[in-house]
């Protein structure tokens, strides 16, 4: 019979080694999708990871792009990273994103037609403050009326939602758009524009903030008291407690950091690559940091691999799409087996597979 | 599509990014960029037919490929960018939202045609916007609702208050008044294209307060599955929704995009090609009526069928004077036509409707 023994310190080699062992087992199930699917199963995995990087054609104009899809998700999920190191469950990051996207939009129109150097500046801080304040209404009602802050988060979302409509066909509305929905192009206004920092790439102060986000939070989590309290409280609550972490304070810093990087996110994509706010801007990204940050093991360098991975299958599923025919909800299969691997094979890091009888049985 | 493959592979031998554009495979290859799968059986299925419309159309002279559910936000200029390098000559991107990025890969790819679905954004010679005139279908299902209706109360699903739906309500309740001065409508607005939940929602409350005619601005066919249970009437939007006929779909708006996804086609291929912002309705073939079941009465189905044949000749158009706004200001006098910019921007309800756009 087979075992489950549960290892007394989780498994270094495993932990490395499972995201690894996920993606294998990924190409093999989803290989065997796509062969059902009458696709060429090496082919397909092949175009989705493969091509993106190194096809001639493609490769040029995709490996940027594999930062510039990246650079959001990395970026959400790092803020993530805090909470859910703690055992402080923020799911609500998509409404935070849209939030900020709004702050940093509004700012930047308000003082529309001004090209003023400070108006970016000032945008990115109005996208900051907004996502953290969006996500301190979860965290306030946490400490002060012990709320449920995953449900309070997620709900939060459907209220964003609802607010980015009303702002994308009324009070953001372009004046000069005939009556359609949708903001000014903020990406097309010098002053409120998030520029491209190398030319033809399409990489934008998004993407240089993630990797600064990666560092930070590396350093914070090895170095810094902080981060060995955040680690503290979510592996052991009490004794977190005895040596002085006040909880509620660490609720609000957690909610508060990831709730500032999404709304920094949000802010740079609607500057950068989405241009404006649209009653659909949100894409998703809050949603799919989540899984970007357990796929990364909750680590900042795991993280940004892990966000690459992500960016890779997107725009890898898309070739597949185009060249293929491959259709969409087949790729969106092949991205929750991922997930799915991934989760599966945790119980590798914490617990030794024991085949045979038990001893004392 | 494995021949496309195989052109890649050959072509990138030569090709770098900036020719790719140019280079001339042969078969003319044509990408379609989707908001939502092909099987939604709404929206971006009737483009997908256009599609295969197209492949019929021209057999081996033509390739085409698609990208479904693609979000509007900061993804549309890759996939689109991606299409090209793929070896497409012409784009269609098939939702509003498309619209800045469609404008945006245009600008680096001068030799690519692109058509871009509902929008107004022109800002290359190789863009193009087209449209259909929904509001004539609307205007022929509010004519078969007024008669229909018994509780005189009207539902209508919106989706998003902006002009597309605020005309096709403003078209389907003066159409309805005409023929039964005391009908009422009730908008429930979805804030969704497609949401089964949300619209089935929608539905029910509108029946919970009265309304015995359904109408949907939104995809998805839940609220004619609410309707069939309540036993009220619907109409199918954007598709034909004809698997709930005969009742409670008793008629529908189809988009037909086939006609003009094959003429730009061609046009394209043969290098006639030009710029142009198309709004066409049932006359062009654009706008569709779907068949009206027995469940309608004959003398309706004959009266509406005369309005349908005026409106496609041109002899009627669905915004002729008088008509007063919601507040009683006048907007058009007797005998006047709106005029297109009007139409296009249509930020107001017409005297009669009751409640408010949402801002």
């Amino acid at each position: 019979m087979i075992r489950l023994e549960k290892r007394p310190t989780p498994s270094r080699a495993w932990s490395l080694g499972t995201p690894v062992l996920a993606v294998l087992l990924t190409m093999i199930a989803g290989g065997a999708m796509f062969a059902a699917l009458g696709q060429d199963p090496f082919e397909t995995i092949r175009i989705i990871f493969w091509d993106p990087l190194f096809h001639e054609r493609f490769a040029a104009f995709s490996r940027p792009q594999l930062l510039v899809k990246a650079g959001p998700l990395i970026l959400i999920a790092i803020g993530l990273s805090f909470g859910f190191r703690a055992g402080i469950w923020n799911i609500g990051a998509e409404g935070q994103y849209i939030v900020g996207a709004l702050s940093g939009a509004a700012f930047g129109l308000a003082f529309y037609p001004s090209e003023s150097v400070l108006l970016f500046p000032g945008m990115i801080l109005a996208g900051i403050l907004g996502g953290l304040l969006w996500a301190m209404i979860p965290a306030v009602l946490k400490v002060f009326a012990n709320t449920n802050e995953i449900l309070v988060s997620l709900l939060l979302v459907y209220v964003a939602e609802a607010m980015l409509a009303s702002a994308a066909t009324g009070w953001l509305r372009n004046p000069d758009g005939q009556g359609f929905p949708g903001s000014r192009n903020l990406a097309r206004h010098p002053g409120t524009d998030n520029p491209e920092l190398f030319a033809g790439t399409g990489i934008h102060w998004g993407v240089l903030a993630a990797f600064i986000a990666v560092i930070a939070a590396y350093v914070l989590f090895q170095k810094h008291m902080f981060g060995y309290q955040i680690k503290l409280a979510g592996q052991a609550p009490r004794a977190a407690r005895f040596s002085g972490v006040n909880p509620g304070r660490m609720v609000l810093l957690c909610l508060g950091i990831s709730g500032a990087l999404a709304g920094a996110a949000g802010l740079f994509e609607v500057s950068g690559p989405a241009g404006q706010i649209t009653i659909d801007f949100n894409a998703g990204y809050g949603f799919t940091a989540i899984i970007v940050a357990f796929l990364g093991r909750l680590h900042p360098i795991g993280i940004l691999f892990a966000g690459l991975l992500m960016a890779l299958t997107y725009i890898g599923g898309e070739l597949a799409q185009l060249m293929l025919q491959v259709p969409a909800p087949a790729i969106q299969a092949f991205q929750g087996m991922l997930l799915f691997f991934l989760l599966a094979l945790d119980v590798l890091s914490n617990y030794r597979i024991r085949i045979g009888r038990a001893a004392a049985a | 599509m494995r021949t496309l493959t195989r052109l890649l592979a050959g072509a990138a031998l030569a090709t770098g990014i900036a020719g790719a554009a140019s280079a001339q495979d042969d078969p003319f290859t044509v990408g379609f960029v989707y908001v939502g799968p092909t099987g939604d059986f709404g929206w971006t299925y009737e483009h997908d037919q256009g599609r295969l419309a197209v492949e019929e159309e021209y057999g081996d002279a033509v390739e085409t490929v698609f990208a479904e559910s693609v979000p509007e936000g900061p993804d549309a200029e890759r996939v689109i960018t991606q299409m090209i390098l793929g070896g497409a000559d012409m784009i269609f991107t098939t939702s509003f939202g498309y619209g800045e990025a469609t404008n945006a890969v245009a600008a680096q790819f001068p030799d690519v045609y692109f058509e871009h679905a509902t929008g107004y954004l022109r800002e290359h010679p190789n863009v193009s916007t087209y449209s259909a005139r929904f509001y004539e279908g609307r205007a022929v299902i509010g004519h078969i609702a007024g008669h229909m209706t018994e509780s005189n109360i009207i539902g209508y699903i919106a989706s998003y208050p902006i002009p597309e739906v605020i005309r096709g309500i403003n078209s389907a309740y003066l159409h309805a008044r005409a023929v039964n001065p005391d009908v009422e409508f009730r908008v429930v607005w979805a804030y969704t294209w497609f949401d089964p939940a949300a619209e089935g929602e929608a539905a029910q409350a509108l029946i919970d307060a009265g309304a015995d005619v359904i109408m949907q601005h939104t995809d998805s066919t839940a609220p004619q599955a609410i309707a069939e249970e309540a036993g009220v009437i619907t109409f199918g939007q954007a598709s034909d929704m004809y698997q709930f006929a005969p009742r409670p779909r008793v008629s529908s708006i189809i988009d037909d995009w086939a006609p003009y996804y094959i003429r730009r086609v061609g046009e394209a291929m043969e290098g006639t090609w030009e710029q142009a912002d198309t709004w066409d309705g049932i006359g062009a073939g654009m706008v569709g009526i779907g068949e009206m079941t027995d469940a309608i009465p004959e003398e309706v189905r004959a009266s509406a069928t005369e309005l349908m044949e005026r409106i496609a000749s041109g002899e009627y158009h669905p915004f002729t004077g008088p008509i007063n706004m919601q507040d009683g200001s006048a907007w058009l006098a007797e005998g006047e036509i709106a005029d297109d910019g009007t139409l296009a921007g249509m930020d107001f309800y017409v005297e009669g409707i009751t409640g408010e756009i949402p801002n």
